[in-house]
């Protein structure tokens, strides 16, 4: 793999950029891998990378039925933040959140990672109490939080009204190490690197079938035919259970489409990113100048990858009034993603009941934060059949009553 | 948007007329149960890619509580039915099946 520099911007700017070579190889799948991943959104790729680069293992297959990252990985609005409530998530989106500030230099691949800090508003005397007490917490976990007042909130957002009718802003958790980061550069950057390691990516190829036998899995049919492995990664956000059911297990899962929207592009007027969990809405703006705005999930199960229209209006509508000068902004795009909410919304890093088939899923609304840490850990308990950061996540949380509740800490948890 | 129909007072209702109310026909255990059985009926779902029963509230009109047949992948509706039942009724299953061939509900027979 020829990295990239300045250097070869300048030498490929001098041959018309004759030079530049695939980023991944397209390889036909071989008959048989010591481990297949099936899903190759971030999630997936993050396992396979920490798979070859920290325990050796790279006869490797991502198996992916679309694109490369074209699943919510591609359709998220990239907030990056680890202020959470549970020791457990810390752990893990902490450990995340510090990947990303060198992730760009490790995988020679500018992922874009802006760590321009992220508010969450307090706008009830309920989420007041709650920011605080997370804000305590986070700083027994190590992780850099505060919450700040109303008047630090309008130095840091110009364009915010504090004294909304409904909706005052009475303080907020900052984190000033949380930002965004370039979605489609994370699956692209860790695509190559897995590609450079001699992993094959296999796109349009969809697992239609999981083979066991004695309690033990033994490969995947696929839409380009049958292949074998050692051991089997389901990493499907929205379609886990369905791959489960393949497997002959069911997950404490339900998939529900989760909507993004932008506006056209307009000059620079906010350089963090805002949440309004109260309101259900959230806003940053894109390098390009869009404002990138994000919402609630529909309420019931669904795999459309659309949402129901209702949803945009109550966030737009909310927005406004927190910020009044977006009101006459145009919608430019919207979509949706089908994600996997949990019981207790924090996901499932686990083995399963089928020897050798481990589980990565129920990221819900709230994952792309969280692919770093997630495949550093997830790669850990594929090789070694443990780790400290994913055992507290393992599906088993839910028979013995062992829940890692952050739905009380965040309505919303992007 | 999806609309159903509440099969108490026949209603066309959008959704924003609703609240969802999550997978129907779940076994509810209770005290004396074990944890194997209390994961099941609090958490364990589905999730089917396809026709999925389901529980819906007419919140802002009768406020009673029915059941839906819905496609998660279309969201063709197939019907709705009242909610004091154990299973869906044979002539809304036998739609379903000849709609959706291969289908299977829970392995019912
Ligand atoms: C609108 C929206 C906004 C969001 N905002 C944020 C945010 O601001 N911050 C944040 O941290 N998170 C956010 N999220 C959540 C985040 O996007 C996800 O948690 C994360 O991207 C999940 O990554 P993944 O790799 O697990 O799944 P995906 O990226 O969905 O990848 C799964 C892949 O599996 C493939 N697949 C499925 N079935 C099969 C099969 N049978 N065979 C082969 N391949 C298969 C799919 O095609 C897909 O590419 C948001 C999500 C949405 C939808
Ligand atoms: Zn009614």
């Amino acid at each position: 793999m020829k990295r990239y520099s300045a250097f070869a911007i300048a030498r490929e700017a001098l041959r018309h950029h004759t030079g530049w070579e695939r980023a991944w190889r397209s390889p036909e799948p071989k008959k048989h891998y010591d481990v297949i991943i099936i899903g190759a959104g971030g999630h997936g790729l993050a396992t396979a990378y920490h798979l070859g680069k920290d325990h050796g293992i790279r006869n490797v297959a991502i198996l992916e039925k679309g694109w490369l990252g074209g699943g919510n990985t591609g359709r998220n609005t990239t907030i990056i933040r680890s202020n959470y409530l549970q020791d457990p998530s810390a752990a893990i989106y902490e450990k995340s959140r510090s990947l990303y500030e060198t992730l760009s230099q490790d995988l020679n691949y500018n992922i874009m990672f802006s760590p321009r800090g992220v508010i969450m508003l307090a706008q009830t005397e309920h989420e007041v109490r709650g920011y605080k007490r997370t804000a305590q917490a986070n700083a027994l976990q190590g992780v850099k939080t505060e919450f700040i007042s109303p008047q630090r909130v309008k130095e840091l957002v110009p364009i915010i009204s504090l004294d909304g009718p409904r909706y005052p802003v009475l303080g907020g958790l900052w984190q000033s190490r949380g930002g965004t980061a370039r979605h489609d550069a994370v699956a692209w950057g860790y695509a190559r690197a897995c590609s450079d390691m001699g992993m094959d990516i296999i796109q349009k190829c969809e697992v239609t079938g999981i083979t066991t036998e004695g309690g033990r899995v033994k490969g995947v049919e696929t839409s380009r035919g049958a292949i074998t492995c050692g051991k089997l990664g389901i990493v499907v956000a929205g379609h886990s259970g369905h791959l489960a059911d393949m497997a002959g297990f069911r997950l404490p899962i339900e998939s529900v489409a989760l909507q993004a929207l932008v506006s056209e592009p307009i000059k620079p007027c906010m350089d963090v990113v805002v949440m309004a969990n109260t309101v259900h809405g959230y806003m940053s703006q894109s390098d390009k100048g869009e404002m990138v705005i994000g919402g609630g999930a529909d309420g019931y199960n669904n795999y459309t990858q659309r949402g129901s229209f209702h949803h945009i209006e109550e966030t737009v509508r909310a927005l406004i009034e927190t910020f009044p000068m977006i009101s006459r902004l145009k919608m430019l795009r919207q979509w949706g993603g089908i994600v996997d909410m949990t019981g207790d919304r924090s996901p499932i890093l686990s083995k399963t009941p089928v020897e050798g088939i481990f589980m990565n899923c129920g990221w819900g609304t709230g994952g792309f934060k969280a692919i770093p840490g997630s495949g550093f850990a997830m790669a850990e308990l594929m090789a070694r059949g443990g780790s400290s950061i994913a055992d507290p996540f393992s599906m088993t949380r839910f028979r013995e009553g062992r829940f890692i509740d952050e739905s009380v800490a965040a309505g919303v948890a992007h | 948007m999806l609309t159903l129909q509440c099969p108490y007072c026949g209603v066309q209702c959008d959704e924003t007329e609703l609240s969802p109310g999550g997978e129907a026909h779940l076994t509810r255990f209770g005290p004396g149960s074990d944890d194997t059985e209390f994961e099941q009926y609090l958490f364990l779902r589905e999730n089917p890619r396809g026709v999925h029963f389901e529980r819906w509230r007419h919140a802002y009109g009768c406020g009673k509580w029915f059941h839906a047949a819905r496609c998660t992948m279309t969201l063709e509706v197939f019907g709705t039915y009242p909610a004091q039942v154990t299973e869906p009724p044979a002539d809304l299953i036998e739609k379903i099946r000849e709609k959706r061939p291969g289908w299977r509900w829970r392995d019912l027979a």
